[in-house]
């Protein structure tokens, strides 16, 4: 009855990718539905499927799942990527948070107009080196274990490497004030989970590319 | 060691409002410290008080604990206000990210420039009366019971009804289509600890004026 996670998504990184990843350091296997086209998202909407006739959706265990938090806390608790208990919990939930905030603002660079991309950039620089990255190195630093929390692999320590990797495609050198963060990439990259879905021909999508951007514009009615 | 929470935040909703509910629902007791000028704010941060340099922030069983969401999700699970197990869990975090959304539009809609004032609350009239009300109107019909999740008052309940009330100060016929929800909202709003929450001279904060939007705008630099 419950065969692969199905995801439901444009064939992009968007709001789907933190997922994508945490499935993939979870050893999990799953399937994909791309949406094409804005009909494709009017269709699923009309069946009833999308709760608040949004996308992500993931069919997993029986279940039609939206809302990005909602689906990223059940994978992670399930597959032991959560802390072992409430207080582990409460850590991972305000670094994930944080790097959410961060993955928001990485998000919508692509969204702006070309005169306020420049200024956009450096606003992400700025607080991605003065108020993200500082934390997770002097945590890394107080610590002086593998992991962020609770000295096993967490969803906060995928996501971070996710984000990572994400800020350095803004900005090459991005880490370049960062020693703790920089070996946590190298060591976060070669848990053999993640190491294979860093390889070319996994399920992790590429940037976007602004020639495609118009076509995602398009299938969620935004910026007419 | 463990007294009662202390909440840290501007003297009205916000961000903060949704722990305040939370926390009263749950019959917990709290105090809270009012950022009244940038000055506060900075003595915070200097303080390494914050752990990304943002409120709301919340001391909370020996931790300074920040993010909304993840101060919401350990006093739920704390308070036996999280489901019974993972996938009442799913279903409760899946509508509270509803509500959030929904209660987010409303939140910025005085910090949205004039001109767009009346479309942005047409929008928010618009997405509560055709996405999200009809979503929990059907949650309820569907299953028949009290709650949203596993007969149990959770979460979700008291964030719905928190989003409830303030789309209702949008509109006030705004739950005229859903009966279930009317229901659902007096039920709701009967359970004592909440009762006295709704209460005159309760920590409830009111809906920003246009006083208190400036005053929040230049402690937050926007």
């Amino acid at each position: 009855m419950s065969g692969k996670p199905k995801l439901h998504y444009f064939n992009g990184r968007g709001r789907m990718e933190s997922i994508r990843w945490l499935l993939a350091a979870a050893g999990v296997e799953f399937d994909e539905c791309f949406l094409e086209t804005r009909d494709d998202l009017l269709k699923l909407q009309k069946s009833g499927a999308l709760l608040f006739q949004q996308v992500p959706m993931v069919e997993i265990d029986g279940m039609k799942m939206v809302q990005t938090r909602a689906i990223g806390n059940y994978i992670a608790a399930k597959y032991n990527l959560y802390g072992k208990d409430l207080k582990e919990r409460a850590l991972i939930d305000m670094y994930v948070e944080a790097i959410i905030d961060l993955d928001e603002l990485l998000m919508m660079y692509a969204l702006q107009p070309a005169d306020k991309k420049e200024q956009y950039l450096a606003n992400i620089v700025d607080k991605a080196t003065n108020r993200y990255f500082p934390v997770y190195e002097k945590v890394l630093k107080d610590q002086g274990q593998d992991f962020l929390v609770g000295n096993q692999l967490s969803r906060a320590d995928v996501q971070l490497l996710e984000a990572l990797l994400m800020a350095e495609e803004y900005k090459s050198d991005i880490l370049a004030k960062f020693p703790l963060l920089q070996s946590f990439k190298a060591r976060i990259s070669n848990v053999p989970t993640i190491k294979k879905f860093l390889q070319p021909g996994s399920q992790r999508k590429p940037p976007l590319q602004e020639k495609d951007l118009p076509k995602v514009m398009k299938i969620f009615n935004l910026g007419q | 060691m463990a007294g009662k929470p202390k909440l840290h935040y501007t003297n009205g909703r916000g961000k903060m409002e949704s722990i305040r509910w939370l926390l009263a629902a749950a019959g917990v007791e709290f105090e809270e410290e009012f950022i009244e000028t940038k000055e506060d704010l900075e003595k915070l941060r200097n303080d390494g008080s914050l752990l990304f340099q943002q409120v709301p922030m919340v001391e909370i069983d020996g931790m300074k604990m920040v993010q909304t969401r993840a101060i919401l999700s350990y006093i739920a699970a704390k308070h036996n206000l999280y489901g019974k197990d993972l996938k009442e869990r799913a279903w409760i975090d899946m509508y509270v990210e509803g509500t959030t959304d929904l209660m987010g539009m409303i939140m910025y809609l005085p910090f949205q420039p004039a001109e767009a004032k009346e479309k942005n609350l047409a929008l928010i009239i618009e997405r509560a009366t055709a996405r999200y009300f009809p979503a929990y109107e059907k949650v309820l019909k569907d299953h028949g019971h009290d709650y949203l999740v596993g007969n149990k008052l959770s979460w979700a309940d008291i964030h719905l009804l928190e989003a409830i009330l303030m789309a209702e100060e949008c509109k006030p016929d705004i739950l005229s289509a859903f009966p279930l929800l009317q229901a659902f909202k007096g039920r709701i709003s009967n359970i004592p600890t909440i009762k006295k929450f709704l209460q005159p001279g309760s920590q409830r904060k009111p809906p920003a004026d246009e006083k208190f939007i400036a005053h929040v705008k230049k402690i937050f630099n926007m």
